[in-house]
């Protein structure tokens, strides 16, 4: 099935279990699709959904966090765009390192990592008047699923 | 989504049986509650995944912060998951291992000391 499903919701955390569950469902409307490639699938949306709706934090709580399923042939393309601040997406640190004895030091930098190892495709766009991030997940993928962020 | 936490004292473990999604909207709850059984002198902590539904890296990065409280204090804490669903993002980020995690809890009480 192809087509366009889109939400546009409230920047608040209480909609996050809203927004995994459309999506889920809307790639769901795919037999084809695997379920293991729709969990992924969903934890990639909530990290992305999530870093949105953090970064909504300072401004208005009136302000909206558009969220746009793609439902192509051979997959499913998920655009998650806020109005934030925006961010240099490659400046950010790298995933900490499990092993390090200070790991319980840090308790937050997983999400992007692991938005992009679980989707085929992760692109973030960011500039001072918001963030777009496009996640794309092929119904059959594209290599091995990764047993590691790193 | 609500997320239900059910505190039981079991030869000497306080287990945290969690269900429901573990994300920024819940995770302050859990937070919360394992705070508080540390604040009350528990020192050994089972978080009990086996019934949740959905976790992400809010969810792992309360866990690092709720091991290393217990840490703090000379305790000891395992996390129970048996669902790859729910264990997919530990083994993926590696935090498996930083967590203790097993499939159950009583394998857990029975391998942590």
């Amino acid at each position: 099935m192809t087509g366009e499903v889109v939400l546009d919701i409230p920047a608040r955390s209480d909609f996050l279990s809203l927004v995994r569950l459309v999506v889920a469902a809307a790639a769901s409307l795919e037999p084809t699709f695997r379920d293991d490639r729709i969990d992924d699938l969903r934890i990639a949306v909530s990290e992305a959904t999530t870093n949105a709706i953090e970064s909504h934090a300072d401004l208005s709580a009136d302000d909206r966090i558009v969220i746009r399923c793609n439902l192509g042939e051979d997959r499913i393309e998920v655009e998650i765009r806020d109005q934030g601040p925006g961010f240099d997406p490659s400046a950010l640190a790298p995933p900490p390192d499990p092993e390090a004895p200070d790991r319980l030091e840090i308790e937050r930098g997983l999400g992007i990592p692991l938005m992009r190892v679980l989707t085929d495709d992760a692109e973030i766009r960011s500039s001072e008047d918001g963030t777009a991030v496009r996640l794309v997940v092929y119904h059959t993928p594209r290599a091995e699923r990764p047993d590691r962020i790193a | 989504m609500q997320l239900d936490v059910d505190i039981a004292v079991r030869g000497g473990w306080a287990v945290v049986a969690v269900r429901g999604e573990l994300d920024l909207a819940t995770g302050p709850q859990l937070r919360q509650e394992i705070a508080s059984l540390v604040a009350d002198g528990h020192r050994q902590i089972a978080v009990d995944l086996t019934a949740l539904d959905f976790i992400d890296s809010i969810g792992l990065g309360l866990l690092v912060a709720a091991m290393k409280r217990v840490r703090s204090v000379d305790g000891t804490m395992f996390v129970a998951a048996d669902d790859d669903r729910i264990r997919r993002p530990f083994e993926l980020t590696g935090l498996d291992v930083a967590l203790n995690l097993v499939p159950s809890v009583e394998v857990g009480v029975g391998t942590s000391t």
